[in-house]
């Protein structure tokens, strides 16, 4: 593309054609103020709080929807601009419950930047609109809760919901000053098709959109002397929980996090990861297995391509929309779920504590997490097999209220037993990561050799793409797997459910021949998570991948079967992976639910 | 400024129209030649904006696609106007030459008609006039046009939320630009034309565009479908020249006791007594997309401006925020004063908010709520207030 030169504020700016206003601004260091623009999105144009003055243009126009064309000159702060501008913020303000102090977006909401930005009156420039509107607060799922009363209407969680996730469960209702931001038949979250990713919350700039907290009940459970306080912490938390304390993305803070957890109270602090690994040994068995019953017994029973079963967002978007897969998924608990079933059974019984007792607390980087952990499915354990799912922000929010100090904070290691895990685990975390794990193990078990990558990393199931579509020739099996020789393992991993939807039809129509499946419902896997630091774009989501494989190529140990623990719990508790305790403890089936 | 006398004109309606001959000389002629034409005769938009058709029509045949659409906007919805109601209804077969006529200059093979929802009655008529059009041309051109309804929502007149309503999504309008000459419907290059200008588009293959010249001022050409209501013995549709002067207007349709005339409907201008003399209508001077509303001095002004807020907060599509909240706070805001909740000088802060609507609202709904808000509280304030 060619280049073309504008002007902005009198300065000179040379820009590639087709780039916005804003882009150019930007390139330049000039602060223009947004509102409904995010980088993840699709323009929208209709906050009008980034205006500019074009000259020779009748009207202020928006700077992220306003292509730049050659000589343009620009006004980003002029009269008409700041006038207007200020004008629009007021009007925002009118139709907003500024209840600052009770909000929980309290200092991270992007419309009080700008009330603190712009307001200098002291007052209110206009009627207060709010008093006349009847606002609806929607708090009955277990993850997301939406406040109307706070919402300004720049549908970033609409387009969210349809460009990233293709599921549409919110969308915009009425029109003029009854337009809100709503669901099918104003039906509330829990009741629609909302997978409970929290990807909305992640783009909202104001506290409209929030997950549930357990922050209070946690220090509750904490502060009981008669409750064992276990917490388990996801892959992706240990890459973005220092965002949300003043650190850089990308930083891995893995120790620190430990470290914090025990000064909380917190009466052992232990790892999901643990569990991703028992994930693999798991699902990696139960993949060869089916492949044995489709290969060599020609069950025609056996369902195929095998999908992964980590994701809650995934499987709630299964059960809406491809309830007639739900067989293919794995049969596998997500890890969250399989270490809670293990808190109050095998670990009870080691440290020998009654499980009435124990309980037991995760942080993810997940909103999903919170409505996955009150499935009826998940009570195995013969109690709540997860108590409270607290996401990586509330993690923060009870490390700055714990009065922490965690840029100084000791590195410290995980408690014992379930605390230890390898590389394969960690990349749970990132887009591929199962795929990479399970096929670490699976390919040894049935070849007696290490994959064929260098250093272990396979590479081509990493990254940013959407849709990652990977052979890999299985050669040179040991004689118990020898059915399995020469066979091309096929598998493709996606990430963000739009993706996913892509792979599902291409499985429905045929044209996407897989073994294997690997899907997370976040964009970039759960480094990317709805539970995740906020804000969140490209640029952070390729940061926490990076250092989520700095963290795997640093353990000793990079494959789950290695896992000490993971083969003593096989040796003491669950016998071999698929045994009858491990389909009590860490399996379970899905049901169908309504697509709309 | 030069004003024309009223003139009564007789060029839509008239009857003694053979549509099949003149698209078969029209037809006869080279795209170029019916552009130029259209150029030559000075005929703008009729819905309101006043962009030239000739310009819309050529800039869409220029722009390269495979499929190119044209879309008569009947979505006619401004406060007091229904004269393509009426044009529908008696010279449906104008409105359908005047698309096979640009079908032909741009390249479409598909023609849509959306109907605004309170026009349903329309349809059983419109769709007979239509099956026997689509035989009578078929030996002339591949063109078949189609009826899409609306459903009742005023911001579905704009262009590109009349394109999100047909393709089945929210009536919201679109980031500009693109225009639809090269992304409208289906992202395809689109020409937009209100009913009566494509009609007038017609009546210059029929008549030659010096017919249509010779009528109106150099800045607004030819002559103009009137909705004339309100406080008015003559109620109406009336065809005129354009270029008049609003009290020549007023001494032919007023009660003799007229206060003020809204020009334009809801979102045009409200021109007081005193200066009926001094306004043209036209693009030079106001323009309308035929509205005239005439109020006479039983009328309390403020109730008329609270009525036309009502209806934007009512019709914005709620997207952008000037003009979402900015409604809501304008008519908040005459009713606060009006009580004394507010002070007079609140009012001030209001023309300034109509402003702040006109320079950043996303469309013209919004752009033009302040046309109404800052001419009736300017000539009228008093009224406002006590």
């Amino acid at each position: 593309m060619a280049n073309i030169n504008i002007k902005i504020d009198g300065v000179e700016v040379e820009i590639e054609e087709g780039k916005t206003i804003l882009d150019a601004a930007r390139a330049i260091n000039v602060h223009i103020p947004t509102l409904c623009y995010h980088e993840d999105l699709c323009v929208a144009g209709n906050c009008r709080v980034c205006m500019v003055e074009v000259k020779g243009a009748r009207a202020l126009v928006a700077s992220c929807a306003m292509p730049a064309s050659d000589g343009m000159e620009i006004q980003t702060n002029s009269l008409k601009v700041r006038s207007a501008r200020k004008n629009v913020i007021e009007l925002l303000l009118s139709e907003h419950n500024a209840d600052c102090t009770n909000c929980y977006k309290n200092k991270k909401c992007e419309l009080q930047d700008l009330a603190s930005e712009y307001k200098t009156s002291g007052e209110a420039v206009y009627l207060d609109l709010v008093p006349l509107k009847n606002y609806t607060i929607d708090d009955f799922s277990p993850s997301i809760i939406k406040d109307d009363s706070k919402c300004i209407r720049c549908q970033r969680c609409v387009r969210t919901c349809e460009e990233l996730q293709h599921v549409s469960a919110l969308g915009v209702a009425y029109k003029g000053d009854k337009m809100k931001i709503s669901t099918f038949f104003e039906n509330p979250m829990y009741d629609v098709v909302c997978t409970n990713c929290g990807q909305c919350i992640n783009r909202c700039p104001t506290g409209s959109l929030i997950e549930r907290n357990y922050v209070d009940e946690v220090w509750d459970a904490i502060y009981d002397e008669n409750k064992h306080v276990v917490v388990q912490t996801a892959p992706a938390t240990r890459v973005a929980l220092g965002e949300d304390l003043g650190m850089e993305p990308g930083k891995v803070v893995t120790g620190k996090m430990v470290s914090a957890l025990k000064r909380l109270g917190f009466d052992s602090v232990l790892d999901t990861d643990f569990s991703a690994d028992l994930t693999i040994m798991e699902e990696g068995t139960e993949l060869l297995t089916r492949l044995k019953k489709a290969l060599v017994d020609k069950d025609p029973t056996v369902k195929l391509p095998m999908a992964t079963s980590c994701s809650p967002g995934w499987i709630k978007f299964i059960e809406h929309t491809f309830p007639e897969y739900l067989d293919n998924l794995s049969t596998c608990k997500s890890p969250q779920q399989m270490f809670g079933a293990l808190a109050k059974t095998y670990y009870a019984q080691k440290k020998k504590i009654n499980p009435a007792n124990i309980v037991s607390v995760s942080i993810m980087p997940c909103v999903a997490k919170k409505f996955e952990a009150d499935r009826p499915e998940m009570r195995d354990s013969g109690y709540k097999d997860v108590d409270y799912v607290l996401t990586t922000r509330e993690l923060a929010r009870m490390i700055k209220q714990g009065g922490l100090d965690f840029g100084a904070l000791p590195e410290e290691r995980y408690d014992s037993i379930m605390g230890e895990s390898t590389g394969a685990a960690v990349i749970f975390g990132a887009t591929g990561g199962v795929m990479e794990a399970a096929l670490r193990t699976a390919y040894e078990i049935v070849t007696g050799r290490e994959v064929p990558f260098e250093n272990l990393n396979i590479t081509p199931v990493r990254g940013m793409d959407g849709v990652k579509e990977v052979s890999v020739k299985i050669e040179g099996t040991v004689p118990e797997w020898s059915f399995l020789e020469g066979v091309e393992l096929k598998t493709v991993t996606a990430h963000g459910l739009t993706n996913a939807k892509y792979v599902m039809e291409r499985v429905k129509s045929g044209e996407g021949a897989y073994h294997f499946i690997e899907v997370m419902g976040c964009p970039g896997g759960c480094i990317g998570g709805g539970g995740q630091p906020i804000p969140t774009n490209m640029e952070i989501r390729k940061k926490r991948t990076e250092a989520i494989y700095m963290e795997d190529s640093g353990k000793p140990l990079r494959k789950s079967h290695e896992n000490p623990e993971v083969i003593a719990i096989y040796k003491e508790f669950l016998g071999e992976p698929l045994s009858h305790k491990s389909h009590e403890l860490l399996h379970t089936h899905y049901k169908a639910r309504q697509r709309y | 400024m030069t004003y024309k006398k009223l003139k009564r004109i007789d060029l839509i309606f008239h009857e003694d129209c053979e549509c099949h001959k003149v698209l078969e000389k029209t037809f006869s002629k080279s795209n170029d030649e019916i552009i130029n034409d259209l150029l030559e005769s000075g005929l703008k938009g009729r819905g309101g904006a006043g962009f030239p058709t000739g310009l819309k029509w050529k800039f869409t045949a220029e722009q390269p696609s495979d499929e190119r659409f044209v879309i008569c906007n009947a979505d006619e919805g401004e406060p007091g106007t229904f004269k393509d109601r009426e044009i529908l209804f008696k010279v449906p077969d104008k409105v359908f030459s005047g698309m096979a006529v640009c079908a032909k200059v741009i390249g479409a093979k598909k023609g849509y008609i959306y109907l605004r929802g309170e026009y349903r009655f329309l349809l059983p008529e419109l769709r007979k006039a239509l099956d026997k059009f689509h035989n009578d041309i078929k030996d002339l051109i591949d063109f078949e046009i189609l009826i899409q309804m609306g459903s009742g929502a005023y911001i579905c007149g704009e262009e590109s939320a009349l394109f999100e309503s047909m393709e089945g999504k929210r009536g919201e309008p679109r980031n500009k630009p693109p225009y639809p000459t090269v992304a409208g419907f289906r992202n395809k290059p689109t020409v937009i034309n209100n009913v009566e200008t494509l009609v007038y588009a017609f009546m210059i293959c029929m008549h030659g565009p010096m017919k249509f010249k010779e009528l109106g001022t150099s800045d607004s050409r030819g002559s103009k479908v009137f909705s004339v209501s309100g406080d008015t013995p003559i109620p109406g549709i009336y065809e005129l020249e354009l270029g008049m002067a609003l009290d020549q207007f007023v001494e032919e349709f007023g009660d003799g006791d007229t206060k003020a005339v809204q020009v334009g409907g809801a979102a045009g201008f409200c021109v007081p007594r005193k200066k009926l003399k001094e306004t043209i209508i036209g693009f030079e001077g106001v323009p309308t997309g035929g509205s005239m509303k005439v109020f006479n001095s039983s009328r309390s002004m403020y109730n008329v401006l609270h009525n036309y807020l009502e209806f934007f907060e009512e019709e914005s599509c709620g997207q952008c925020t000037p003009c979402r909240v900015g409604c809501q706070q304008l008519i908040k805001g005459i009713e606060a004063v009006k009580k004394g909740e507010k002070k007079a000088v609140y009012l001030e802060q209001l023309l300034k908010l109509s402003e702040t609507m006109k320079l950043a609202s996303k469309c013209g709904l919004g752009q033009s709520v302040a046309n109404s808000f800052s001419s009736i509280v300017g000539n009228f304030r008093e009224e406002m207030i006590y």
